[in-house]
């Protein structure tokens, strides 16, 4: 009916992006990554995850724009300012909630991304950098979640943050001095809270915009990978058009658009109806100012470190020369960065656990079941039993990298296939 | 693998930080923010027995006046006792240096308490006070053991004895006509007392829940046309 | 035609057009239904920015006792109401009978803009009583705060009032602009009412 008015306004439109296009490549790079990208057609549950960690980071940047608007980083103010937030401030409450409930999500999200490059060898060449990138983001996420955890002020903040500071000081020769050096101060103190604040709000959130635009520029220029592990650009059409691909624009961006929405179904019904989340997303000691006299009964950190940190509590004996407490730093430190190793472990002839044998599937469950084990023994008070579990645990973890090398290449694997499948 | 997953996430039981643990078998609490007379109650019952010590610093009579259905000129005559405008927050005038001298520590403010200790523990700790000569102001605590707080709610309780049988003494009781009010009658006065402290502990819970509510009704109805959406342009993707 | 894997789901003519309308309304409803969605997450945003609880009680009305207050004099220490100073200045009698008389030197006598002053304000005076005059001390030019003139007398008006030395801007004892200054209005008066003979509630 009115299909000419319609023509008429699309090429008023379009002579409008003609102007901007000879001065901004906007098609172009709107073609390049959205329209003209072509992703494999058999994404399944695990590729929402990178999406959804932007639209996490989205939401961290939003709220906590707002939150710095009426946070107070000083010592006598910190706390008071956050409560100020929760009671005075209107929608004070939902800002605080969707960025602590965000914190937690983002890493939910992120390690099922991680879990997902795991599952289908999407580290494996040509995807290292991507990879390498990729674990710097979750580096300097867990850096940035851990200056943002000591902002309110809570006596959790304060001595958990404590902790984590002293970590520092058992490298030998410069560990005091480095100690001092991070806090600015004798002990955890207004002056520590000020970099930590500065850190969170300013260098860290602009790291990670930049780090993760470079993990996309990457990912586009060598193309996502898929369930099946195997380059769609190899098999190109007469229009150089992957036979397997579809054009991320509209297909997946639907696609994610409705994962969006499902994710923030369950993200809501958290932050509306349990944003303590049991005391997993914020934790009760940390409804009480931070006390430099007075140690919270049972310390641990948000669960999201607590694999690590259940490492780091496991090394309870001296080692190679390395005092206890020194190796646990070690340990831990090692559990971090150990997987950027893997393009160059990994020796397998197939990329997806779809095609690798079965000792690459066992040590892959062993490793997630074990890291989910170390994630709850961290949370808990230090026992004997648990110390013993987190010990077979951590050996777990390092094996399913340390052995990679080997199994991968003297098990069987099944043949990849020509065309992706399903 | 996914499976392995859920399971091993569901079996994790919630984390359970409590303040300080004892072996008193502790009574269930089940708070109503939507019950305002309890919650009015609770506030007057605040403002008589605690605040003297007590701040609630975080919270203004006027948003609690306002939550809990009380007219502003009704709070200011019967609420606040201490010459501060209904904008005000809910601080306490006593001394703090002073106050460490009498009971050995600054009364703590009280705004969080419900969400520090837990209103379960704050239901149970007022109940178990008991007569204890060896301590400094003859009372002890079942829940928090040689407590440095008086029973402020003597008068109301009435003098509560342990009851022992032997060693074992897990059993508190009143001497009966030292209280004026009854069993009953104070078991519903600190319900309403720890009623009003896990609403302050969190003044904005049932706008948040009521908010939930509409957010998530949207996302069901917004949901339904994404997915119909992704449907149609899925149709062009042979599998 | 080739898209990759994408085969239009529909190859005769007939069926595109079906599917192209069914699409069109799908991303029209979805995009309205988004729409809302964004208008409300967009709320708590634009919320938080008004006035916090802390805010309205320090907005809260203030009390003001003038029973110390001499003829010719300004309440001194000035107090503070939303953070604005609040002018309270008792006027002798020469002063309001000059306030009755010739107002030819003034750019807005009568008190005609609504926004600067309380409908009991629309008077010579300025105020509700004639010798107790209360107004907001904020240069209606560019927020300066004026000074109390009372000992010298503005050429224009041949009287005291007040002075803002930011740009000059001059106004009587009633708050009202003199004419040819770079203030446009005259001073506000705050709402105001008085709960006893000498204690003025401002707000």
């Amino acid at each position: 009916m009115d299909k000419t008015e319609a023509q008429g306004s699309s090429s008023g439109l379009a002579g409008a992006m003609e102007w901007v296009d000879k001065r901004f490549p906007a098609t172009e790079t709107f073609e390049y990554h959205m329209s003209k990208y072509y992703a494999p057609k058999n994404f399944n549950f695990w590729y929402y995850f990178g999406f959804l960690a932007m639209f996490v980071l989205v939401n961290q940047l939003l709220t906590g724009v707002w939150l710095t608007m009426n946070y107070v980083p000083s010592g006598d103010g910190a706390f008071a300012s956050v409560e100020y937030i929760m009671r005075d401030v209107e929608y004070g409450w939902l800002m605080r909630y969707l960025h602590s409930t965000g914190a937690s999500f983002f890493f939910v999200v992120v390690y099922l991304h991680m879990y997902r490059a795991l599952r289908y060898g999407s580290y494996r060449g040509p995807r290292e950098l991507l990879w390498l990138i990729g674990m710097v983001i979750f580096i300097a996420l867990m850096a940035e979640g851990f200056f943002g955890y000591l902002l309110p002020w809570g006596n959790m903040s304060y001595w958990g943050a404590q902790v984590i500071v002293s970590l520092f000081g058992s490298i030998p020769y410069i560990g005091p001095d480095l100690m001092e050096w991070i806090r600015g101060d004798f002990l955890m103190s207004e002056t520590t809270l000020n970099r930590f604040f500065a850190l969170h709000v300013v260098a860290l959130p602009l790291v990670l915009c930049i780090l993760i635009f470079v993990h996309l520029v990457a990912l586009h220029h060598v193309g996502s990978n898929n369930p099946d592990g195997i380059e769609i650009k190899k098999n190109k059409d007469e229009n150089g058009v992957p036979r397997d691909g579809i054009p991320f624009h509209p297909y997946y961006t639907v696609h994610d658009i409705h994962a969006m929405v499902v994710f923030l179904f369950i993200f809501c019904a958290v932050v509306f109806f349990a944003p303590e989340m049991g005391g997993y997303f914020l934790e009760k000691p940390n409804f009480e100012m931070a006390d430099p006299l007075k140690t919270p009964d049972h310390i641990a950190p948000v669960w999201y470190y607590t694999p690590f940190y259940a490492m780091l509590r496991a090394a309870t004996f001296p080692l190679f020369g390395l005092s206890a407490k020194f190796l646990g730093f070690v340990v831990m430190i090692s559990a971090i960065v150990i997987p950027m190793a893997l393009p160059w472990l990994d020796r397998s002839p197939v990329k997806s656990m779809r095609y690798k044998g079965s000792i690459s599937r066992i040590m892959l469950s062993v490793f997630v079941i074990s890291f989910i084990i170390l994630g709850y023994l961290g949370t808990q008070a230090p026992s004997k039993a648990g110390t013993i579990a987190a010990q077979v645990c951590t050996a777990l973890y390092f094996a399913y990298f340390v052995l990679m090398p080997w199994y991968t290449r003297v098990e069987k694997t099944q043949p990849e296939p020509e065309r992706v499948t399903g | 693998m996914k499976r392995i997953l859920i399971t091993v996430l569901l079996a994790i039981p919630v984390a359970s930080w409590s303040a300080s643990s004892s072996d008193w078998p502790m009574q269930d609490f089940d708070g109503d923010l939507q019950n305002l007379p309890s919650l009015q109650n609770g506030f007057k019952l605040y403002a008589n027995y605690c605040m003297g010590c007590h701040g609630l610093q975080f919270q203004r009579y006027e948003r609690t006046a306002d939550d809990l259905g009380i007219p502003h000129e009704l709070a200011m005559k019967n609420l606040v006792f201490t010459g501060q405008k209904i904008g005000d927050l809910m601080t306490t005038s006593m001394p703090r240096e002073e106050s460490k001298a009498w009971f050995g520590g600054a009364p703590p403010d009280l705004t969080m308490v419900a969400r520090v200790r837990g209103t379960e523990w704050i239901y149970n700790y007022l109940k178990t006070f008991y007569v204890d000569d060896n301590r400094p102001l003859g009372v002890n605590n079942k829940v928090f053991a040689n407590v440095g707080m008086p029973n402020v709610l003597l008068d109301l309780q009435g003098v509560q004895r342990q009851v022992c049988n032997g060693d074992d003494c897990s059993e508190l009781a009143v001497d009966p006509g030292t209280g004026l009010l009854s069993a009953e009658e104070f078991d519903s006065a600190i319900y309403d007392l720890t009623n009003f402290l896990y609403y302050v502990g969190e003044p904005a819970r049932l706008e948040r829940q009521r908010t939930g509510v509409f957010v998530l009704l949207f996302l069901i109805i917004l949901g339904s046309f994404t997915y119909l959406l992704n449907r149609e342009y899925w149709k062009d993707v042979e599998h | 035609m080739s898209d990759g894997a994408v085969e239009n789901a529909s190859n005769e003519a007939g069926e595109e057009s079906g599917t192209n309308s069914r699409r069109y309304f799908l991303i029209q409803a979805t995009s309205a239904v988004a729409a809302v969605g964004a208008v409300g997450a967009a709320w708590p945003f634009i919320k938080y920015w008004t006035p916090s609880a802390k805010a309205k009680a320090a907005g809260a009305p203030v009390k003001i006792d003038v029973s110390k207050l001499a003829p010719g004099e300004m309440l001194s220490p000035i107090v503070a109401w939303r953070g604005k100073p609040i002018f309270v200045v008792y006027r002798d009698q020469s002063a309001i009978d000059s306030l009755e008389g010739d107002t030819s030197g003034l750019a807005d006598p009568d008190s005609k803009n609504p926004e600067q002053q309380p409908e009991f304000a629309v008077n010579p005076w300025r105020s509700e009583r004639p010798e107790l005059g209360v107004y907001v001390g904020i240069c209606t030019h560019l927020g300066c705060s004026p000074k109390y003139v009372e000992t010298e007398n503005f050429e224009e008006t041949g009287q005291g009032g007040f002075f803002c030395p930011c740009h000059g801007s001059k106004f009587d004892l009633a708050g009202r602009v003199v004419a040819g200054v770079p203030a446009p209005y005259n001073l506000e008066v705050p709402p105001y009412r008085f709960e006893s003979d000498t204690v003025i509630v401002i707000g």
